[in-house]
């Protein structure tokens, strides 16, 4: 008699995101140098590094605000297909409003801080073309509840609101069309650090319910830690390392990455 | 300096005031935004003897396109003989010769600010707007290059949002005038002050509507059965003021946009905003024969 056994089914399943040998420079500073990285479907992606190594750099190329002089971009995902970065200013548009979501560090970024909360969510439905008010004011009612923001403060500016509140608007914006890919910018960065435990167990409880796939950048150990199923160490544009999170935590192998870890510690 | 000074009269092969130069670049323009409904072209303004804001724009447009057979009507917030409106109207005469009427139906050329007349223009008519604010993406983006690049990716998104608000803040779209219309099912545009009322004569019309900006330098048109859209919610309808009811003091005419007059003891008074339809609905009823033609609405409603 014999045996057969199937693959393991991660081997079956492609990268949901991949970016390949990525450069950007600005000037003269070479933000980020050859990088490359993958997603898996429904997995978190931590990128953790010293201020200014190139985190938000490659997050928003990840998010089509900003194109490399070299690289590659894919997302496995029905009707999208080829480099990303060769799509023109409108398909990029198109399939970041509908496809991909982002939190910034800075709301001011990703916010329109002087109209309702759930205008800021209603907008990303706009930009789909859904045009009865009726759903738009239950899509983005239901989407600011996932976030759990306090639904007594639906219409309220964001200018009004809590720096942990402006988040959570944030994260209703990124997460109301359902995106595939949920981009998170050191989401919790300059929040207090009981607000800050809240805002990463509403993610946390987001990831589990709707198996979104994440990458999540943080210089907090502490954050990558929470919700990162790998982990991708970047230091001067470049990734030093990469592992499975506990792999990272309990052996680094890279002098920087022991140091990073040892600090925490 | 006098007016005299800067014209001449008008001569057989000269006439309207502006140049051939002047006029050939008007007239490319108008084919341009004819050619691509709703979509704003920016063009070479020239210098009429009238202050920018006043509609320059309008009175371009107007005098590349009349010759001294043309009869022209002028109005301004539906009256031809308020003094803005005589005075465009008595200018366009002296410089091209052209005949002047206030009978909407016998005029080939309407200049007009603020309204659109009751009766429905016809496929020989044309309709200039003067346009004071050309740019329906200002309030969502005072960036203008950032706005021209939006009406490229018909990236209209920020206007439904502020109609969105409208709708949260007070509960229904509060935008009175120059409310933004979807030309051609492709281009966002401010179709001039005009109340809500008059944006749906704009819609399938058989005239074509040029509509100017002097001081912007943009022009844009809707040509002869073209799809005049109000930006709308799906389950919030488009609404017009609601005059349908009211009724005119001086001619008794009922079912038309009126102009309201405050009364002394806190009362209001109306009275039929086209004056010309007031005028030609009394001499219809002093016996003076019938000279009012078919209206875009009929007992107050616009048929769909
Ligand atoms: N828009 C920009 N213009 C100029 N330099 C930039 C810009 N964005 C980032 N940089 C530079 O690129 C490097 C990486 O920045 P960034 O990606 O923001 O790092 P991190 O998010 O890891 O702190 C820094 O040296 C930064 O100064
Ligand atoms: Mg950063």
């Amino acid at each position: 008699m014999t045996l057969t056994l199937d693959a393991p089914r991660i081997v079956e399943t492609r990268p949901l995101l991949e970016v390949h040998g990525v450069s950007k420079s600005y000037g003269t500073v070479q933000a980020v140098r050859n990088v490359s990285a993958h997603a898996y479907p429904g997995e978190v992606l931590g990128i953790v590094g010293e201020s200014g190594s190139g985190k938000s750099t490659l997050l928003r190329m990840m998010n089509l605000e900003e194109i490399p002089e070299t690289g590659s971009y894919t997302l496995d995902l029905p009707d999208v297909s080829g480099n990303l970065f060769e799509l023109d200013r409108f398909a990029r548009r198109m399939l970041c409003a509908t496809k991909i979501g982002i939190v910034y560090q800075n709301p001011h970024l990703g916010l329109l801080m002087k109209h309702s909360s759930s205008g800021n969510v209603a907008e990303r439905l706009l930009v789909a073309g859904e045009r009865s008010f009726a759903t738009l004011r239950q899509a983005a009612t239901e989407a600011l509840e996932a976030s759990e923001f306090p639904l007594d403060r639906l219409d309220a500016p964001p200018i009004e609101l809590s720096g942990g509140m402006q988040q959570r608007v944030q994260l209703a914006k990124a997460i109301a069309l359902e995106p595939a890919l949920l981009l998170l910018d050191e989401p919790t960065t300059g929040l207090d650090v009981s607000v800050q435990a809240l805002v990463l167990d509403t993610l946390k409880r987001l990831q589990q319910d709707r198996q979104i796939t994440m990458v999540i950048v943080s210089h907090d150990l502490g954050v990558i830690r929470t919700l990162a199923d790998r982990v991708m160490v970047m230091r001067r544009g470049e990734v030093v390392e990469t592992g499975l999170a506990d792999q990272i935590f309990q052996d680094p192998q890279h002098p920087y990455t022991q140091q990073l870890v040892h600090a925490k510690l | 300096m006098s007016l005299s000074t800067l014209t001449k009269p008008w001569e057989a092969m000269s006439y309207g005031f502006l140049d051939g130069s002047a006029k050939r670049e008007l007239r490319r323009k108008m084919l341009k935004s004819v050619a691509v409904p709703g979509c704003q072209m920016p063009y070479a303004s020239r210098e009429v003897p009238m202050a920018r804001g006043w509609g320059t724009g309008g009175l371009q447009v107007s005098l590349t396109l009349v010759n001294p057979q043309t009869r022209v009507k002028v109005i301004d917030q539906g009256a031809d003989d308020s003094v803005n409106a005589a005075s465009i109207r008595r200018f366009i005469a002296r410089v091209a010769g052209t005949h002047t009427t206030m009978d909407t139906l016998e005029a080939d050329l309407i200049q007009s600010r603020h309204r659109i007349p009751e009766e429905i223009l016809r496929e020989d008519q044309v309709l200039v707007l003067q346009v004071p604010n050309p740019e329906p993406l200002r309030p969502v983006q005072p960036n203008m290059s950032i706005a021209r690049q939006m009406h490229a990716d018909a990236d209209y998104g920020r206007m439904w949002l502020q109609l969105y608000e409208q709708i949260v803040r007070s509960g229904r779209v509060m935008q009175g005038a120059s409310y933004p219309s979807l030309v051609n099912g492709r281009h966002v545009m401010t179709p001039s002050p005009i109340p809500r009322w008059d944006v749906p004569k704009l819609h399938m019309a058989k005239h074509l509507t040029i509509l100017s900006a002097g001081r912007e330098k943009r022009i844009f048109a809707v040509p002869p059965f073209t799809r005049v859209e109000p930006l709308v919610f799906s389950d919030v309808p488009y609404k017009v003021e609601g005059h349908g009811h009211l009724t005119c003091t001086r001619s008794g005419t009922t079912g038309f946009f009126m102009n309201e007059i405050p009364q002394d003891d806190g009362s209001s008074a109306f009275e039929v905003s086209d004056s010309e339809w007031g005028v030609k609905t009394i001499r219809a009823h002093d016996g003076e024969g019938e000279s009012r033609g078919e209206t875009w609405y009929k007992d107050g409603e616009m048929p769909q």
